[in-house]
């Protein structure tokens, strides 16, 4: 079967072409998936509050990531490879100024610019060799060490990707780490296969940071906190031992349980929750 | 291109490039655009301002503003300055022109406020 990645059918640069870009001013859904991960990114981001910023925002497509960063009122510059994506951005009239560059090759920014960067849906882009001088470890490289270089001491970058295999994330975060970046993976709803998203939250050197943590539970409901959480605590599954009893109170509570962190929509415990029908006549 | 983009970017990705930085302009278009005076985010990006680049790039551009040869001392408290430092640094594009490398010459074309910074594999550091 062919596979239905974009970065299977072609260079970054060929793949967003104009038909492709304009997807990403039009389809409503693409639009509001972007959002959500930018809003999620720049959370982890953790930028002072009430402070305006200036923020890198590496493959920024057709600006949907940074739109976000105005609305929070921060200042940014965006880089892509994609000249169409970018003159789809310059449509839309972004606040943001954009760059065009590909950033296997570095970033070409002077040291201690930027008070963070995100990135969203780019960084798996950088694990294919599209030309045959490419080499995915050594570009992934060049790209940290120099983001490393451009961002303020203490400044985070957080990354959404995409990775195929569990082979890229590591190679990802090897070269990261090589580059001098503290930090790690963030991953949202771990338990489930379509809500789960991959954040790669990295620490330009100052003071040691907490990673923060995932997000669990249902996607989308009002108790997600808006705030990104900083705590120690390691969510262990009690009573391990010893399933509880089918069809009882606590097992139905526990598949309820599950369901929400795959991220379904399940219905709120009541007390009728698991409660005996009458029996009929 | 903005100019506070100007200012940020360097051409060290080429190869044998130590510095790169700051690039000349070569402008064939400017136009003027407006943006919200934040006078928070002015006073924060200063610092990381390189001055003389950016009296340079004005000087690239042939703008009419006048900025002091030196920075104030009290940054914070000259408001006058503040404003003219968001007119240049945030309300100029550069709609047309080119970047040029300090060191080895390369033109990086700018279009459509758009600056290029692609590579040819043999200019890759």
């Amino acid at each position: 079967m062919a596979s239905k990645r974009p970065e299977h059918q072609a260079p970054p640069d060929i793949f967003y072409n104009e038909e492709e870009a304009r997807k990403y001013s039009q389809n409503t859904h693409i639009i509001d998936v972007q959002t959500k991960l930018s809003e999620r990114a720049i959370e982890l981001l953790n930028l002072p509050d009430e402070e305006s910023c200036l923020v890198l925002d590496i493959g920024c497509g057709s600006g949907l990531s940074g739109e976000v960063l105005s609305e929070l009122g921060h200042q940014w510059i965006g880089l892509d490879i994609s000249s169409a994506m970018l003159d789809v951005a310059q449509e839309r009239e972004v606040e943001g100024d954009l760059v065009l560059g590909d950033i296997g090759y570095g970033m070409p920014f002077r040291a201690g610019s930027f008070d963070g960067a995100i990135s969203i849906s780019a960084l798996q882009w950088l694990c294919q060799a599209d030309k045959s001088y490419h080499n995915p470890v050594k570009r992934l490289y060049k790209f940290f060490s120099t983001l490393y270089g451009c961002l303020a001491r203490g400044a985070r970058a957080v990354f959404q990707f995409y990775p195929e295999t569990p082979h890229q994330v590591d190679m990802i975060t090897q070269q990261a780490m090589k580059a001098g970046f503290t930090g790690g993976l963030v991953v949202d709803y771990p338990n489930s296969t379509r809500a789960k998203k991959m954040f790669l939250c990295l620490f330009a050197g100052g003071q040691v940071q907490q990673l923060p943590t995932g997000l669990t539970g249902e996607e989308g409901s009002e108790r997600v906190p808006t705030q990104a959480r900083f705590d120690k605590e390691r969510n262990r599954y009690k009573n391990l031992r010893g399933k509880s009893l089918k069809k009882s109170r606590t097992w139905i509570m526990e598949k309820k349980e599950r369901s929400r962190n795959k991220g379904r929509d399940v219905r709120p415990d009541t007390k009728y929750t698991a409660r005996k029908r009458p029996k009929p006549f | 291109m903005k100019l506070i983009t100007h200012n940020m970017l360097t051409s060290n990705i080429l190869k044998g490039v130590t510095k790169g930085f700051p690039l000349k302009i070569k402008a064939d278009k400017v136009d003027n655009v407006s943006v919200d005076y934040n006078r928070d985010f002015i006073t924060r990006i200063i610092p990381r301002i390189e001055y003389d680049a950016l009296r340079a790039a004005v000087n690239d551009l042939g703008l009419n503003e006048s900025l002091p040869e030196t920075m104030p001392e009290a940054v914070q408290q000259d408001d006058e300055f503040l404003k003219t430092m968001h007119k240049v640094l945030l309300e100029y594009e550069v709609e047309e022109g080119e970047l040029i490398c300090p060191e080895t010459g390369r033109k990086f074309p700018i279009s459509k406020g758009i600056p290029n910074m692609l590579l040819q594999e043999t200019e890759v550091s």
